[in-house]
């Protein structure tokens, strides 16, 4: 057990290639029922239904994005209300300085609202995916790096309590995988 | 083994309609062909038409540099405009390209909410030429305030005396709306690059575009874990984007319909101005892509149906524009307001620029109507002289609109006549070396295609594709050999 554990720490899990997104697709139904956690598929698209290949639910980016627009609309109104009405009223084309302007406010509270969703999006999404991350096991093997071509890639980590070094070897050769690389930590 | 499942028996939902359509990639092109086919643009030498374009473009941006210092350097005296016409060329051609820049939101959001698959093999283009059309517009108010240095004024800060900027005025408004369309169009453009980067990164050779790309490319790594979170992020990008896109030519046309001018003040400037811009913008996306597909031989992934497909949507928003030109006419005939009437009769029939409304009126309204027939929109050269027109027509619509009005007043003691000084027309040519320049260079240093994209497009992208068995045999006759 000891030794096993040993060998693993310098593993960081296999690689493992399908030739198509059809197999990797029922491949990632099978991990999934067989339990393993710390895997993933590397494709150069998203396939589309992957998320519930692999057991995944929806992405609650959206949530970050609402807080950003919500965020936008309150400050556009504060700047605007703040500046126009409270600080310094200034009466141009004798429009209102009062609540009653705010359908002048409309343009500005709207463009505020779209940029900081637009930033949410942006740094949400790089937070989610943990990216920027230049430094990765994963660029070491030659196997993997098809994935951005047309490689159809499985890594299923050493980490993984269900990772076991043969067995796991053994049950991505069954589910039909065509190679198979080890990558070091 | 995976051929226990139900795959092998399911059939593709395009066959299941009885309805073969028409391939988006054609001749059966695999993963690895497309990735080496736009990739390729990027690593292998610029064909010689590529210099025989970027020199020149080079020496317009030059002129473009040099009529800017020119103009701080003297004073905007050195443009032609002044009372009556204060907004001559310089808003022209701001509205002008900025409206360019709407086919690539359009292309890049709204069709993607629609679902148009289609879009996949021209929204990267298009939204580079966004960006670009958006930069050359973004000059123009920039100079035309008068004192560039001062342009900081724009922004939410006070002066001196405490005084913010006025928040009613559409020209704050606009300086919003612009500002924010271009950082949202980068975020939506960066963001659907960066797949594309790491593709680059892996097939660079050399240490500094690996380095380069590898940077920009943030590691990527295209697992399903990220994939999930980033179609997110595009989806609401594209439902960002969507109103984004309609607003800001909304907003540019306040800057003449809350005015009082007669000739600008009219309820049917936004719809118009937004169906004008992507009737432009779509008529520039195809005068950069016809000859960009012949160039690089992109045939098979820019078909003819993306082209019928555009034209199609230029036939559309041309007779929407049409209408609105008609309307607008009616409007002033049918309204009581007599100054209105006369800003409309000096437009078409008696005023110093009607030349320029019936060019207006032909490029934009008569032109594009041969799109009717299916051999015009087939035909590259018919498509390419007409979009041509439309370009001309888009330029002549802003001229119309705004020198016709403000040169015939309320008052005719007031009335003038604007024509443009030499300091303007070449800096107009200047902005469109600056647009050609940085196209080329999009097109020497980035994918002009998205390519992540086109492969999901692709028949066998999708998990449920029944000949997978075929492919799998393909693979491993080509990795045995």
């Amino acid at each position: 057990m000891s030794t096993a554990t040993d060998k693993s720490s310098s593993l960081f899990g296999y690689v493992a290639e399908f030739s198509s997104a059809s197999e990797l697709y029922h491949a990632a139904e099978k991990i999934r029922d067989a339990g393993f956690r710390r895997w993933d598929v590397h494709t150069p698209y998203p396939v589309h239904g992957m998320d519930h290949a692999m057991g995944l639910g929806k992405s609650w980016l959206s949530a970050v994005v609402l807080c950003g627009g919500a965020t936008g609309s309150l400050v556009a109104l504060f700047m605007q209300f703040f500046t126009q009405v409270t600080l310094y009223p200034t009466v141009v084309q004798n429009k209102p300085t009062n609540l009653f302007t705010i359908p002048a406010f409309f343009p500005v509270t709207f463009e505020l609202t779209i940029l900081l969703s637009a930033f949410a999006t942006l740094f949400g999404l790089l937070i989610f995916i943990m990216l920027p991350r230049w430094n990765h096991p994963l660029f070491n093997s030659r196997l993997f790096s098809k994935f951005s071509d047309d490689g159809f890639i499985m890594v299923v980590e050493a980490r993984d309590p269900k990772f076991k070094k043969e067995e796991t070897r053994d049950f991505l050769k069954e589910i039909g995988a065509e190679g198979i690389e080890e990558v070091a930590n | 083994m995976a051929g226990n499942s139900s795959a092998d028996t399911q059939v593709h939902p395009s066959e299941a309609e009885g309805v073969a359509r028409e391939p988006l990639v054609l001749n059966n092109r695999s993963m690895g062909w497309i990735t080496e086919r736009i990739c390729g643009i990027v690593e292998n030498r610029q064909p010689l038409i590529w210099w025989v374009l970027f020199v020149p473009s080079v020496a317009l941006f030059g002129c473009l540099l040099f009529t800017l210092f020119y103009l701080v350097s003297t004073g905007v005296g050195v443009w032609g405009n002044n009372q009556p016409v204060a907004w001559g060329w310089a808003i022209v051609n701001f509205v002008f390209w900025i409206g360019i820049g709407h086919a690539g939101t359009l292309i890049s959001a709204i069709l993607f909410l629609t679902r148009q698959k289609w879009r996949t093999s021209v929204n990267r283009a298009s939204e580079a030429m966004t960006l670009i059309a958006v930069m050359c517009a973004g000059i123009y108010p920039g100079f035309h305030v008068g004192r560039f240095w001062m342009v900081w004024f724009l922004a939410p800060i006070p002066n001196a005396n405490g005084i913010w900027q006025n928040f009613k005025s559409p020209l704050l408004w606009d300086v919003f709306a612009v500002s924010t369309y271009f950082t949202v169009s980068v975020i939506f453009w960066y963001i659907g690059l960066i797949p594309d980067l790491a593709t680059l990164r892996d097939r660079a050779s050399k240490k500094l575009p690996k380095f380069l790309y590898g940077f920009f490319a943030l590691g990527w790594r295209g697992g399903n874990r990220q994939w999930r979170h980033y179609e997110m992020a595009y989806l609401l990008l594209a439902a960002l984007s969507t109103p984004l896109v309609l607003s800001v030519h909304s907003v540019v046309s306040f800057d003449f319909a809350t005015s009082v001018v007669p000739g600008w003040h009219t309820t049917i400037f936004p719809p118009y101005f937004v169906a004008g811009a992507i009737f432009g913008g779509f008529a520039m996306v195809l005068t950069l892509m016809l000859p960009v597909r012949k160039l690089y031989g992109l045939e098979d992934m820019i078909t003819a149906k993306h082209i019928d497909n555009m034209a199609k949507i230029i036939l559309l928003t041309g007779t929407i524009v049409g209408y609105a030109y008609i309307m607008e006419l009616f409007i002033s005939y049918y309204g009581a307001n007599k100054f209105e009437s006369d800003a409309f009769h000096l437009r078409i029939l008696s005023g110093p620029y009607t030349w320029a409304y019936y060019c207006m009126f032909f490029c934009n309204v008569i032109a594009p109507q041969v799109f009717w027939f299916k051999w015009c929109r087939h035909n590259l050269w018919v498509v390419f002289i007409i979009v041509n027109f439309v370009n001309a027509g888009m330029w002549f619509e802003r001229f119309v609109i705004i020198p016709t009005s403000i040169a015939r007043d309320f008052l005719p003691g007031q009335w003038g006549y604007y024509s443009p000084s030499w300091v303007e027309k070449l800096m107009f040519l200047g902005t469109f070396g600056m647009f050609l320049m940085l196209f080329l260079l999009f097109i020497r240093f980035l994918p002009v295609i998205a390519v992540s994209e086109v492969k999901g497009v692709l028949p066998e992208a999708d998990p449920h594709y029944p000949d997978w068995k075929r492919l799998r045999e393909k693979r491993r006759q080509s990795s045995a050999s």
